[in-house]
C-alpha cells in the first residue's frame, strides 16, 4: 500500500479492541434479550393500566441518552460502594438499555398473535403456559426476529460509548492509536470496515428473513 | 449501603447554565435533521436516478451512516478530516457527524415510504389523464409524507440524543458538555447527571408531543 | 367510436389477447364476459393506453391510442376508466377526489372544479357525503366515488372492468344501479363483468372472450338464448 507507520501489532491492538466490542454486546443483548422477554410478557399480561410504571421507567432507557446512562450507572456503583469494574458496570446499563427496546419488540410480536388463535389453543384444553409455549413464542418470534437483529447491531454500536468509562473497545482502540500515529483518516476506515464487517452480514440476514417470513 | 450524602442543591443551582446548554442541544439537533433532510432527498433522487455512479455513492452512503456507530461518523468529521487539513470545530464536527447519520436513515425511511404506496394510485392518477409528475406530486408524495413522518421524528428524537456525543470531541456548550464542565468542578457527578437526564428525557418528550400534535393537524385521513 | 383491430398483447410468454377485433359505435354499451385469464380485463387498460400492445391498432375516434406521437394524457381525458380496486385516493376528502383531475389536468378554476363534482357526486348518491374520508366510506360507495371521479373529466367513453368483483354482495346492487344509470343516459361503455343479469339487460352486444380469443359476440337475446360456441356454452352452463 502507501506510507504508513501502522504495524501488525497494532492491528493486533484493533482486533483485541473489536473482540472487547463484540464481548460487550454478547452479554448485554444475552441479558437485556432475557429481561425483555420477561418485561414483554409481564406488560401483555398486567395490560396497559397496571404495567404503566414499568412502561415508564422503560421509556426513561430510551429517551436519556446512553452516555449519560452510563456515567450514571458508572457515579452510582461507585455511591453505592459495588466496587464494579467499568466492563461490569457498561454491561449492566446495556443490558437494560438493551431490555427497554426489546420489550417493546417482544410486546409487539405477542400483540401481534391473533386473540381467535390463542382462543382456539386454550379450547383445545392447552393451559397457559402451553399455548405461550407452542403458540405465542413460535408466532411472536416470527414477527419479532428482523426487528430483534436490528436492535442487536443497534447495540453493537452503541457499545462504542463505553469508551467514556475506559474500556478499550473498537472504537477507542482506534482513538488510541490515532493519537499515536497521527494517521486519522486510514486508522479510522480500519475501524469502520471492522464495524461494517460485523454488522452487514447480520443486517443482510435480518433482510432475508423479513422478506421471506412477510409473504406467507 | 449508602454512605454518600446527595447534594441536589447544587445541581440545582446550576440549573440555569444547563439549561443554556439544553438550547444549543436543540440548535444541533434541529439544524442536523434540516441538513439531513436535504440531504437525504438527495440521496433518495441519486438512487432513483438509475445512474450508476450517483446510486453508489448514495448506497456507500447509507451502509456506512446505518452501519457503523454514530460517535464513529462524529470522529469522523472530528478526526478524519484531519488528513486533508480541514479541522473542524467540536460544534462543526458534531453537527457534520449527526446530520451525516440523519441522512442515511432517513433516505432509507424515504425508500420504504415510497414502497409503501401502491402503485395502482400512479395508475388512476394517469388513468384521469396526469403527466407522471402530476401523479406523483398530487398523489404519491402526499401519501409517502404521512408514511414518512412518524420515523422521521423518531429520527428528531434520536438525533436530540446523539448531540450528547460531542462531549467526547470536547463540546462544552450542550447540555452533555455544560454537565460535564460542572461534574469537573465539583465531582458532583451523579447529581449533575441525573439532572441533565431528566432535561434530556423532557426534551425528548416534549419533541414527540410536538410531533404528534403536528402529524394529526397535517394527516386528517 | 372505438376500434380495435387484430390486437396481441402477451406478458412474458403468456399471450393474453390474441388478436382481438372489435368496433363500439357511439352510445353503444358492451359487456365482456368470460372466465378469469380470458383476456378481457387487459384489454381495457390496452384501449386506455395503460398498457402498450404487441401488435394490431386501437383507434378512438379515429386517434391510435399507441402511436408514438399520440398524447396519452389528452387521450385519457376522453376515456375514463374505473378499476376493480377503486382507487380512491386516500389522503383527499371525496370532494377533493373527484376535484384534483379537473383541476390539474383540465386547469379549471376551483369554483368550476367543485361545481363539475358536486353535481356528479350528487349523481352517483354521494351528495352528502362530500367533505368524508374515503376509508370511512363503504366499498360501493367508494366504487360509486371512484365513477364520480372519471366522469368528472367530462369523457366520452367509459371503461369498466370488474368493477363490482370486488364489493360485498349486498353491495354490488348499488354500483350496478348507477352504471344502469349512466347506459341509460347514453353513455358509450364497454364493461368487463361477471353479472350475468346486468349484461343481458344493459347491452347492446355482449361479447364472450376465451383464452384471449373473442369467441362470440351478439345481442344479449342470442348470446344468452342460443349460444353457439361451446366453450359459451359450458361457461353459461357452470355460471346459472
Amino acid at each position: 500500500m502507501f506510507n504508513t507507520a501502522l504495524t501488525i501489532s497494532d492491528l493486533g491492538f484493533l482486533a483485541q479492541g473489536a473482540l472487547m466490542t463484540l464481548a460487550v454486546t454478547a452479554v448485554s443483548v444475552a441479558a437485556g434479550t432475557v429481561l425483555g422477554v420477561i418485561f414483554g410478557v409481564v406488560r401483555n399480561q398486567l395490560g396497559a393500566y397496571w404495567s404503566a410504571p414499568l412502561t415508564f421507567l422503560l421509556d426513561v432507557f430510551r429517551s436519556v441518552p446512553l452516555l449519560i446512562q452510563l456515567v450514571l450507572g458508572n457515579a452510582f456503583q461507585s455511591i453505592a460502594k459495588l466496587g464494579w469494574p467499568p466492563f461490569t458496570t457498561s454491561c449492566v446499563v446495556l443490558s437494560l438499555y438493551t431490555a427497554a427496546y426489546c420489550t417493546e419488540i417482544v410486546r409487539g410480536g405477542i400483540a401481534s398473535v391473533p386473540p381467535t388463535t390463542r382462543r382456539a389453543a386454550r379450547s383445545l384444553g392447552m393451559t397457559w403456559w402451553q399455548d405461550m409455549r407452542y403458540i405465542v413464542a413460535p408466532l411472536a418470534t416470527r414477527v419479532s426476529l428482523p426487528s430483534w437483529i436490528g436492535l442487536t447491531l443497534g447495540v453493537m454500536k452503541d457499545s462504542a460509548l463505553v469508551l467514556w468509562l475506559g474500556l478499550i473497545e473498537l472504537l477507542r482502540a482506534s482513538q488510541v492509536l490515532v493519537t499515536r500515529l497521527q494517521e486519522p483518516l486510514l486508522i479510522l476506515m480500519i475501524c469502520g470496515a471492522i464495524y461494517f464487517l460485523i454488522s452487514f452480514p447480520i443486517a443482510r440476514l435480518g433482510g432475508y428473513l423479513e422478506k421471506r417470513w412477510s409473504n406467507d | 449501603m449508602f454512605s454518600y450524602t446527595f447534594h441536589w442543591n447544587q445541581a440545582l443551582k446550576a440549573l440555569p447554565q444547563m439549561l443554556d446548554g439544553a438550547l444549543i442541544t436543540l440548535q444541533v439537533a434541529l439544524l442536523s435533521m434540516v441538513i439531513g433532510l436535504a440531504l437525504a432527498l438527495a440521496l433518495t433522487a441519486c438512487r432513483l436516478s438509475g445512474n450508476r455512479v450517483l446510486g453508489g455513492i448514495a448506497t456507500t452512503w447509507i451502509e456506512i451512516a446505518r452501519n457503523t456507530p454514530a460517535l464513529f461518523q462524529i470522529y469522523m468529521a472530528h478526526f478524519g478530516l484531519g488528513n486533508f487539513g480541514i479541522h473542524l470545530s467540536p460544534y462543526t464536527a458534531l453537527l457534520v457527524g449527526i446530520a451525516f447519520n440523519n441522512a442515511g436513515y432517513l433516505a432509507e425511511n424515504f425508500r420504504g415510504a415510497l414502497k409503501a404506496i401502491p402503485d395502482t394510485q400512479t395508475r388512476a392518477g394517469r388513468s384521469l389523464g396526469m403527466t407522471p409528475v402530476q401523479a406523483f406530486r398530487y398523489i404519491v408524495l402526499p401519501q409517502m409524507l404521512r408514511v414518512a413522518f412518524l420515523p422521521a421524528t423518531n429520527q428528531m428524537v434520536w438525533a436530540i440524543l446523539m448531540t450528547s456525543l460531542g462531549v467526547t470531541v470536547g463540546m462544552n456548550s450542550d447540555l452533555a458538555g455544560v454537565t460535564q464542565e460542572l461534574n469537573a468542578r465539583s465531582f458532583r457527578t451523579f447529581e449533575f447527571f441525573a439532572l441533565a437526564a431528566v432535561i434530556y428525557y423532557v426534551i425528548a418528550k416534549a419533541v414527540t408531543l410536538a410531533a404528534r400534535v403536528l402529524a394529526s393537524r397535517l394527516f386528517r385521513y | 367510436m372505438i376500434e380495435i383491430q387484430n390486437v396481441r398483447k402477451s406478458f412474458g410468454s403468456l399471450e393474453v389477447l390474441k388478436g382481438i377485433d372489435l368496433t363500439v359505435e357511439k352510445g353503444e354499451v358492451v359487456t365482456v364476459i368470460g372466465g378469469s385469464g380470458s383476456g378481457k380485463s387487459t384489454l381495457l387498460t390496452c384501449i386506455n393506453g395503460l398498457e402498450p400492445i404487441d401488435a394490431g391498432r386501437i383507434m378512438v375516434d379515429g386517434t391510435e391510442v399507441h402511436a408514438k406521437t399520440t398524447d396519452l394524457n389528452k387521450l385519457r381525458r376522453k376515456v375514463g376508466i374505473v378499476f376493480q380496486q377503486w382507487n380512491a385516493f386516500p389522503h383527499l376528502t371525496v370532494l377533493e377526489n373527484i376535484m384534483l383531475a379537473p383541476r390539474k389536468v383540465l386547469g379549471l378554476s376551483k369554483e368550476k372544479a367543485e361545481e363539475i363534482a358536486v353535481k356528479q357526486l350528487t349523481h352517483v348518491g354521494l351528495g352528502e357525503k362530500l367533505s368524508v374520508y374515503p376509508t370511512r366510506m363503504s366499498g360501493g360507495q367508494q366504487q360509486r366515488m371512484a365513477i364520480a371521479r372519471a366522469l368528472a373529466m367530462s369523457p366520452e367513453y367509459m371503461l369498466f372492468d370488474e368493477v363490482t368483483s370486488a364489493l360485498d354482495p349486498q353491495l354490488v346492487g348499488e354500483v350496478l344501479d348507477t352504471l344502469r344509470m349512466l347506459a341509460s343516459e347514453g353513455m358509450t361503455m364497454i364493461c368487463v363483468t361477471h353479472e350475468m343479469k346486468f349484461a343481458r339487460e344493459v347491452s347492446d352486444r355482449v361479447a364472450f372472450f376465451h383464452k384471449g380469443v373473442m369467441a362470440e359476440i351478439a345481442p344479449p337475446e342470442a348470446l344468452f338464448g342460443t349460444p353457439k360456441d361451446p366453450e359459451l356454452q359450458k361457461f353459461l352452463a357452470a355460471t346459472h
